[in-house]
């Protein structure tokens, strides 16, 4: 059992407040990311976990016990470092037995264990090196290799891909994945990639300015994010924001994006936009894959519209499309075979079932 | 026909020069005379005498023979000489092997004070060794003096003392190493601090992650990664501890009954007083294999390590 509690834990540097009273709650077993910006103090919440920095306020529990004044060394965690910090003189066998080592754990025990977990990481061949001698990618493996053969009570990445090349840090993410799903072991995972946060996480925490947005299953932060920084930071390319205006015609609704320009809102979602309508400072949102070419049979909730494209963007399996609405750029995804060129008008449909409405006061999605 | 033999000389003259231009212009020559103020400085400084220390080395007491190794063996049959290659080990390890424990101490504890605070703390500990020694060594001397020791003075309410600091063999040899140690703890602090400065804090957050204790941490992350920084500091101190002068010179000057005295001192007392020039370079030629020898090993294994880490 290790769950890990956060309880209105703040961290104050001298004035400034990194982490602002959050709480969170991480089941046993649970692969947890938190992401945001540089500066949001996801790296620092990590941190107090593990103990290298004091808390200012608040309570961090691991396992149903307030750690607060624990040393890390008492803890019962393991860490993997950004720039895996392996020790230059000792080799892999070394540096991933050096916690059992301290233990006093048996030296039969130690080998049985150290095999294990380079088998788990295809490192066996690697056992006599030192790190001077390794990839990238391989000193990340013995970084992991040297959590997993402890076997502690949970595991914190602090953003342990963002040294690798993009091609690396692909096949790593997935490596770490496989890992998880052999060593089922509560895992705390940082990064500023919001790709490596959706497709690793049983849950996604969103930082931004030491609070926190959001946390949920990544699908649900993606399709339904309940701020503007959230429906901004995940999902690329960015989701669309336009400024609009919440009309009423009889019972059904209508965003104004522009003078000419204004789509109806399904009608299940007028019950809950109604109170909004004629509020200033709204934004309206859709995701790029929800603008797409025109189809020969719509759905319902789908709106075609002409727009001008001033760039598109060939990615093979998709094109991007960009225009603007009012000088702002919008970005739309279509089928390469769709026929979109650039400075031509093209035909675009937009899955209004998916829209969002965010007020940019308050910057709560509604 | 003068005409054709005046042309023949100056077609001559100018192959020559092209000559000369062209060996100007290779790079080795170049390289060479690049050099040149380098190998002229090692060789009027070192080589030369060197070669004129072994030569004076060779004659006899009035320098008007040459007697090859016979003072040499002269040294060999005499005790004293042995007592200086005993006193100059003896001094040499127990100095080094303080110093460093002290400079190794000194550094974690100057390394762990924040910030501003430790800048203060870096230029007043340094003071002893920035101190000329022989300056220095004269506040000792009169620390030590046998009539108006302050530390005797400061000893007498205990009930201690009055102790023969410079007259008694054992205390003497203690005062020459204590000083030498005052003065040269702080090379060795300095170059302990920079070491640790260099080892990555993430090694340290990483072994506190492993399980290590402060002792641990320091045991198997940096005494490990400083080794290198250790060994070097070790040997260039030997070298100079081994032939160090001033100190012993100003404090005791050898005595009691050349108790105190190292090759440095006892070729001068040899050579310069006892005005036996080829005795004392005799002496001064003995530290050459010795230290030699300590730098081979010491070399060896830090070019063996360094291609590992």
């Amino acid at each position: 059992m290790a769950q890990v509690t956060l309880r209105k834990v703040v961290k104050k540097y001298d004035e400034v407040l990194a982490v602002r009273g959050i709480d969170l709650d991480i089941m046993d077993k649970e692969f947890v990311v938190l992401v945001g910006p540089s500066g949001c103090g996801k790296s620092t919440t990590l941190r107090m976990i593990a103990g290298l920095e004091e808390i200012t306020d608040g309570d961090i529990a691991i396992g149903g016990d307030v750690v607060n004044d624990v040393p890390p060394k008492d803890r019962d965690i393991a860490m993997v470092f950004q720039n895996y910090a392996l020790y230059p003189h000792m080799n892999v066998y070394e540096n991933m037995s050096f916690g059992l080592k301290l233990k006093r754990t048996p030296k039969d025990i130690i080998d049985q264990r150290v095999r294990q977990a380079a088998q788990i990481l295809d490192i066996t061949e690697l056992l006599d090196r030192k790190p001077k001698q390794l990839s990238g990618g391989q000193r990340q493996r013995v970084a992991m290799g040297r959590a997993i053969v402890r076997d502690p009570k949970v595991f914190l990445f602090d953003e342990p891909l963002s040294n690798l090349d993009a091609k690396l840090r692909v096949q790593m993410r997935t490596e770490i994945k496989k890992v998880h799903q052999k060593v089922r072991t509560t895992t705390v995972y940082v990064t500023h990639d919001q790709i490596e946060a959706m497709t690793l996480a049983d849950r996604v925490v969103v930082m931004n300015g030491g609070n926190i947005e959001q946390v949920g299953p990544p699908n649900e932060l993606y399709h339904s994010p309940k701020t503007k920084f959230v429906a901004g930071f995940i999902g690329s390319p960015a989701m669309n924001m336009v400024p609009c205006q919440l009309e009423a015609s009889g019972d059904a609704l209508k965003v104004r994006l522009s003078d000419t320009l204004s789509l109806a809102v399904p009608a299940s979602r007028t019950a809950r936009y109604r109170p909004h309508v004629g509020k200033p400072g709204l934004l309206f949102g859709l995701r790029p894959e929800h603008l797409t070419e025109t189809r020969p049979h719509l759905e319902a909730d789908m709106q075609t519209f002409d727009v001008k494209l001033d760039v598109t963007e060939p990615m093979g399996m998709e094109t991007l499309v960009y225009f603007a609405i009012n000088g702002i750029d919008i970005c739309g995804r279509v089928n390469p075979n769709a026929g979109a060129r650039e400075s031509q008008t093209m035909k675009l449909c937009a899955d209004m079932a998916n829209m969002h409405l965010i007020d940019d006061k308050t910057e709560q999605v509604l | 026909m003068a005409d054709t033999a005046l042309r023949v000389s100056a077609a001559s003259s100018a192959d020559k020069r092209s000559g000369l231009q062209k060996l100007m212009q290779r790079k080795s020559t170049i390289a060479f005379l690049m050099t040149l103020p380098l190998i002229v400085l090692i060789f009027t400084l070192v080589a030369y005498p060197a070669g004129y220390a072994l030569y004076l080395a060779m004659l006899n007491k009035a320098m008007t023979k040459f007697v090859w190794f016979k003072n040499f063996d002269f040294l060999f049959s005499r005790d004293t000489f042995w007592m200086v290659v005993w006193q100059s080990c003896l001094f040499a390890i127990s100095a080094v092997v303080f110093k460093a424990f002290i400079g190794f101490v000194v550094a974690h504890l100057v390394n762990n004070i924040p910030g501003k605070k430790q800048r203060k703390w870096r230029g007043m500990l340094l003071v002893p060794w920035v101190i000329p020694a022989a300056m220095s060594t004269l506040s000792w001397l009169w620390l030590f003096d046998s009539s108006y020791s302050a530390f005797n003075w400061l000893l007498e309410p205990l009930g201690i003392g009055p102790i023969p600091w410079l007259g008694e063999t054992g205390w003497a040899r203690f005062c020459v190493i204590l000083v030498n140690v005052w003065i040269g703890a702080p090379f060795f602090m300095i170059m302990y601090l920079a070491a640790l400065k260099s080892v990555p804090e993430q090694l340290h957050e990483a072994a506190e992650i492993d399980g290590a204790s402060w002792w641990q941490r320091i045991w198997y992350i940096n005494l490990p990664m400083m080794r290198n920084i250790i060994a070097i500091t070790a040997l260039f101190s030997t070298i100079l501890t081994f032939a160090n002068f001033d100190i012993v010179r100003v404090l005791t000057r050898g005595d009691p009954l050349n108790t105190t005295h190292l090759f440095a001192t006892w070729a001068f007392r040899l050579g310069i007083e006892s005005g036996d020039i080829p005795l004392g370079a005799a002496v001064s030629l003995f530290m050459v294999p010795i230290l030699a020898v300590g730098a081979t090993i010491i070399l060896r294994d830090i070019n063996k390590r360094g291609s590992e880490v």
